[in-house]
């Protein structure tokens, strides 16, 4: 489904992906893990194609067509679906208007006739029970004065509407409480299919307890230095990432 | 993302056309002569050609206002043609009687005079060049007493009324632009809801400046008698023409005691090409008072026009009289705008609110102007003003310009503002849910507009957010 093949990128003249190859398929979930500034944001930014990082050299496939070539909205409706470490506040418009409006660009893109308000509202319905969101948060603006908490889980909320192909999330886990986690991990769980795949972008080995990846990449330095199953979590969590990083 | 943004960018204007109608236009230029002759081409009364020629002799005494934070070529005001009528539409009877040509040219517009507009409940005042082409619904509303005609329909069918209120709230010596005004406006609309009367339908004017070289100058007198209420519309647009344009209204409202008035204006003048080349100059004074228990609201969105200087206000003269402002502007590219309102509390227990939304991309320059008065005898006034400032790339401006003078000890008044930037992070998170980068400016443009929206008639909510899309398209990249 999706092969990074050498991929090399900057931000301004700084490379912070120095040569990343990674291949995901359908129905598969792999995790990226790394210490700080290893460069795994950015690798989950230049899939989802954030104008802020250049691309210097290197491929992105993805479903047999160019990923790179492709505006971030033509990847979103092609199903990629980036879930945002820091979620952004777009303030007056509501979550529900704001998540409608994607829903119905994203059928149009596939000649898809586009839901009426009332048909949307039925969906939000068995969403929202997903990641246990009161209804009440479609009628507030898009993450403005949400809690860390509710930001994500607004993020997970998206992710079951739009019903993406490639699903990257990343540092979800970050700021969580340990409820808010589970929610957040079953929601991701429950959306899982045979012919979707995962990308988690985390620094911990917690989330890891509650959705288990088929693989597990470690990022240093900007490259992949270390892949493995997911007991190779497991060795991170106990012995830290300093015995894989040295001289990456 | 350039490439798309670039065709995004060179979107037309799309009321740019110029429509070919045989017109009856006088020679340029200004005088005494030049007064006598609109108003006796009109088949003036004297009292109003005695008012104009009073008008004129102060507006020769005053100089042009500099102080709005505005720079632009200055006026020459002999240069200009001060009427143009359309030949056929002298003899108006009926909508029948209207030249073919000219109803097509409302049809290109989306205003159809005839039968669109009666389904939708909207009566239409279309105001062409200088003169009324043709007022919709006029039976419908008579039915309730209330006269909605053009001002020179109303000069010679209801001179009562128009010698009463005519400059009550604005008089012609009130500033340069409005003198100008007072001295040779061609037509307007006229509206009159009588006694305890809720006018059953939304009022429309509906201006269209079509010929080269001439100003627009129209009159529009409101006035809501004792208990009534009444929601009225004004929609504009020009052909798109390298030379300036002068656009010099004037809008009184008169509200009696426990009246209503709901002004709203979507003002779409042609604004320029990107480099600043033609668009149209809007001077516009706008006024109402309130008198007891009335209420006068102004809803604006103003996304066209080269420079725009505007400042509907209210006198809140009655007791317990309310004021309201809200505004969207817009500029893009190299519009100017120095706009916002002035609440002056006369009377006791008077209540006011201001709610302004600039959005300024490109190279434009946008200022909110406001003043908050209260004078010694308005106990308790309140007034609430909300003031924010969007950019949208760093090129542009935003300002903010506030007055308060309080006389009164027992005033409350709030001022809040802020100033945010469109952030490449929102286009970006929304272009990551799948939205085009226009659909997300609009997305986000409408989200920070939105407590202004909610006060315009639903029917023109949605074109306002479509306008402001379009006049913003292509701002970011």
């Amino acid at each position: 489904m999706l092969t990074i093949d050498n991929l090399h990128a900057n931000v301004g003249d700084k490379e912070i992906l120095k040569g990343i190859s990674l291949t995901v398929n359908a129905g598969e979930v792999h995790a990226i893990m790394g210490p700080n500034g290893s460069g795994k944001s950015t690798l989950a930014q230049v899939i989802a194609g954030h104008p802020g990082y250049a691309v210097t050299s290197g491929s992105i496939t993805y479903d047999g067509t160019d990923l790179l070539a492709q505006q971030p909205e033509e990847r979103a409706q092609h199903g990629v679906f980036l879930a945002f470490q820091y979620p952004v506040e777009i303030p007056g418009v509501t979550n529900a208007y704001f998540l409608r409006s994607a829903y119905n660009e994203i059928r149009k893109s596939k000649g898809e006739e586009e839901v009426d308000p009332m048909d949307f509202l039925d969906l939000m319905e068995q969403k929202l029970k997903l990641v246990e969101m009161d209804e009440v948060m479609l009628h507030r603006s898009v993450n403005a004065g949400f809690s860390g908490g509710e930001k994500k889980r607004n993020e997970i909320l998206q992710m079951a509407v739009l019903a993406p192909k490639l699903a990257i999330l990343d540092e979800t886990d970050s700021g969580l409480d340990i409820d808010a986690l589970r929610i957040v991990a079953h929601g991701v769980n429950q959306l899982k299919r045979p012919d979707n795949a995962t990308i988690l972008v985390t620094h911990y080995q917690r989330l890891l307890n509650y959705i288990v990846p088929d693989f597990v990449h470690v990022l240093a330095g900007g490259r992949i230095v270390k892949s493995g199953g997911k007991e190779l979590a497991l060795e991170l969590e106990a012995k830290g990432y300093d015995w894989i990083t040295e001289g990456a | 993302m350039s490439a798309s943004i670039d065709a995004l960018v060179n979107k037309e204007y799309a009321y740019g056309f110029v429509s070919d109608i045989d017109a009856d236009t006088i020679p340029k230029g200004l005088s005494e002569d030049v007064v006598r002759l609109i108003s006796a081409k009109k088949n003036e009364p004297s009292w109003l050609l005695e008012w104009r020629l009073k008008a004129y002799r102060r507006w020769q005494t005053m100089t042009e206002p500099h102080w709005a934070n505005l720079t632009y070529t200055p006026v020459d005001y002999q240069n200009l043609r001060y009427y143009s009528a359309p030949k056929s539409v002298k003899p108006l009877q009926s909508l029948d009687d209207v030249d073919p040509d000219l109803l097509k040219v409302y049809d290109k517009l989306g205003i159809s005079l005839n039968e669109q507009k009666r389904i939708a409940g909207v009566a239409v005042d279309a105001i062409f060049d200088s003169v009324s082409v043709g007022t919709t619904m006029k039976e419908e509303l008579s039915k309730y007493g209330v006269i909605f005609c053009s001002f020179s329909e109303a000069v010679h069918n209801h001179p009562e009324l128009v010698q009463r209120f005519l400059g009550s709230v604005v008089p012609y010596s009130d500033n340069f632009f409005a003198a100008l005004n007072s001295a040779v406006f061609s037509d307007g609309s006229f509206c009159y809801v009588p006694k305890g009367v809720k006018c059953p339908i939304e009022l429309s004017t509906y201006f269209r400046i079509n010929a080269a070289e001439t100003g627009q100058f129209e009159r529009t007198l409101i006035v809501a008698d004792e208990g009534a209420s009444v929601s009225y519309l004004e929609g504009c647009t020009a052909p798109k023409r390298d030379e300036n344009q002068l656009h010099a209204a004037v809008v009184e409202i008169i509200a009696l005691d426990d009246s209503k008035v709901k002004y709203s204006t979507v003002q779409n003048w042609y604004a320029g090409d990107k480099n600043g080349v033609g668009g149209i100059y809007n001077f516009v004074t706008k006024r109402g008072k309130a008198m007891t228990n009335a209420k006068i609201s102004w809803t604006q969105v103003e996304t066209g026009s080269a420079i725009t200087w505007k400042y509907p206000s209210v006198i809140l003269q009655g007791d317990n009289s309310t004021g309201e402002f809200y505004s969207v502007a817009v500029v893009n590219n190299k519009q100017q705008a120095d706009t916002g309102t002035k609440m002056i509390h006369v009377g006791k227990n008077t209540k006011s609110t201001i709610i302004s939304k600039g959005i300024s991309a490109g190279e434009g320059q946008n200022s909110y102007r406001g003043q908050v008065k209260v004078l010694p005898k308005a106990e308790n006034a309140r007034n609430y003003t909300q003031c924010d400032s969007m950019l949208v790339g760093n090129k542009c401006g935003a300002h903010t310009f506030p007055y308060i003078e309080v006389a009164n000890n027992s005033a409350t008044l709030e001022h809040e503002a802020s100033t945010s930037k469109i952030g490449e992070d929102q286009i970006f998170y929304c272009k990551a849910r799948g939205l085009s980068a226009e659909n997300a400016i609009s997305l986000i443009v409408s989200g920070f507009c939105k407590e202004v929206f909610k006060e315009l008639p639903m029917e023109f909510a949605l074109e306002a957010q479509q306008l402001l899309g379009i006049t913003l398209e292509g701002s970011v990249g």
